[in-house]
């Protein structure tokens, strides 16, 4: 099963060479990390050349502020034609926690992209309205980053 | 040969009795909840209603999905700080007299939720008449809250809920309530307070009840 996900990577990389910096091929899932500026490219490829036509989901980690790079984005593809799944990761500086949006090639990552914005502060160039999605408009920081505080900061948090 | 026949046989055609008795007697015996279900301990609010519990034997079982047609909110679940704006709204549109029970430990203070997400207490949004501990409370403890406020509308006093500021309705301390604070000297302080930032006011104008049980 693996072997046929490889081999889409595999693909992705002849297409172009610096698109892969590295392949995690783990539990039966196969993850590609493609750098930032190649990630819009990587998508578009694997959607018009390998019918991975669903963005499943996309979402934020954050590994940790003494980490270098702080932050990674998930894009989870899935293949409604031939039903696989592929994951690709790109990993972000915290002082330059930015990536180009996918909402061009799938619609769903509206949303998504929202909800990383929301939650870890990763601004997406290029979305057609990145606000805040789950938590108020006038919150302070972002919650799921590991150096936020459970309670929240003063003064919004009423403690 | 009914109970009426004999009932109206020992009635007098005059009787005088307290206003204040007669009027909370009528507001207590019809109770129109407002569904504010949150979370988990609305589906014991639901049961409450219930065939088991009927709670339409102590007068409470009309719940209305609007505010305007409701006296009481019962905050069951926890609050998110994205709701509370919403609920502070729903409250300031039910019309006056109006009560709040606070039904489970997640509205009455956060509970476990001791995070960035959860108000911690319903009671910063708007002021709390019953709380409701447990987690969540049976549906026989949400009954004992009902009985719980009915007795506590019966001590209440028909000049506590004037909407128009007069003197000596602020002196009117009858327990469990506190005077009317609309356009008194003290909300205007409070509002001075707010504009100069001294008082912090998170969501909205506080209702003309707010400070009923502050002091």
């Amino acid at each position: 099963m693996t072997e046929q996900l490889v081999g889409y990577i595999e693909a992705l990389r002849a297409s172009n060479a610096d698109s892969v910096t590295e392949v995690i091929n783990a539990f039966g899932e196969v993850t590609a990390v493609v750098p930032r500026k190649h990630i819009v490219e990587a998508c578009r490829f694997l959607k018009e050349s390998y019918e991975f036509d669903m963005l499943a989901d996309l979402t934020g980690a954050d590994r940790g502020p003494e980490d270098a790079p702080r932050f990674e984005v998930n894009y989870h593809l899935f293949s409604t034609k031939h039903y696989s799944r592929l994951r690709l990761k790109t990993l972000l500086s915290e002082d330059d926690a930015k990536v180009e949006t996918v909402t061009g090639l799938w619609k769903t990552a509206d949303w998504h992209e929202r909800e990383t914005f929301d939650m870890f502060g990763v601004v997406f160039e290029g979305h057609p309205d990145l606000r805040r999605i789950l938590m108020p408009s006038d919150f302070d920081g972002f919650a799921l980053r590991k150096d936020f505080p459970l309670r929240g900061y003063e003064p919004y948090s009423l403690n | 040969m009914g109970l009426e026949n004999k009932l109206f046989e020992s009635l007098p055609d005059v009787m005088t009795v307290k206003l204040d008795a007669v009027v909370n007697w009528a507001r207590k015996s019809s109770l129109w909840p407002a569904t504010f279900g949150l979370a988990c301990c609305a589906i014991e609010m639901m049961n409450t209603v219930s065939a088991r519990n009927d709670l339409s034997r102590f007068g409470a079982e009309t719940f209305r999905a609007s505010p305007r047609q409701a006296d009481v909110m019962i905050v069951s679940g926890r609050v998110s700080r994205k709701m509370a704006p919403v609920l502070r709204r729903i409250y300031d549109q039910m019309p006056e007299p109006k009560w709040v029970i606070s039904m489970g430990a997640c509205a009455t203070s956060g509970g476990v939720f001791d995070n960035y997400a959860i108000v911690q207490g319903v009671d910063k949004i708007v002021p709390v008449d019953v709380y409701v501990p447990g987690c969540p409370p049976r549906p026989e403890m949400l009954v004992h809250a009902i009985t719980m406020l009915q007795d506590k509308i019966m001590k209440e006093s028909v000049k506590d809920r004037r909407d128009t500021f007069e003197a000596e309705s602020r002196l009117s301390k009858v327990p469990g309530t506190l005077p009317v604070t609309e356009g008194t000297k003290l909300e205007k302080g409070l509002e001075a307070e707010v504009a100069k930032g001294d008082t912090a006011r998170p969501y909205s104008v506080p209702s003309r009840h707010e400070k009923r049980r502050s002091s």
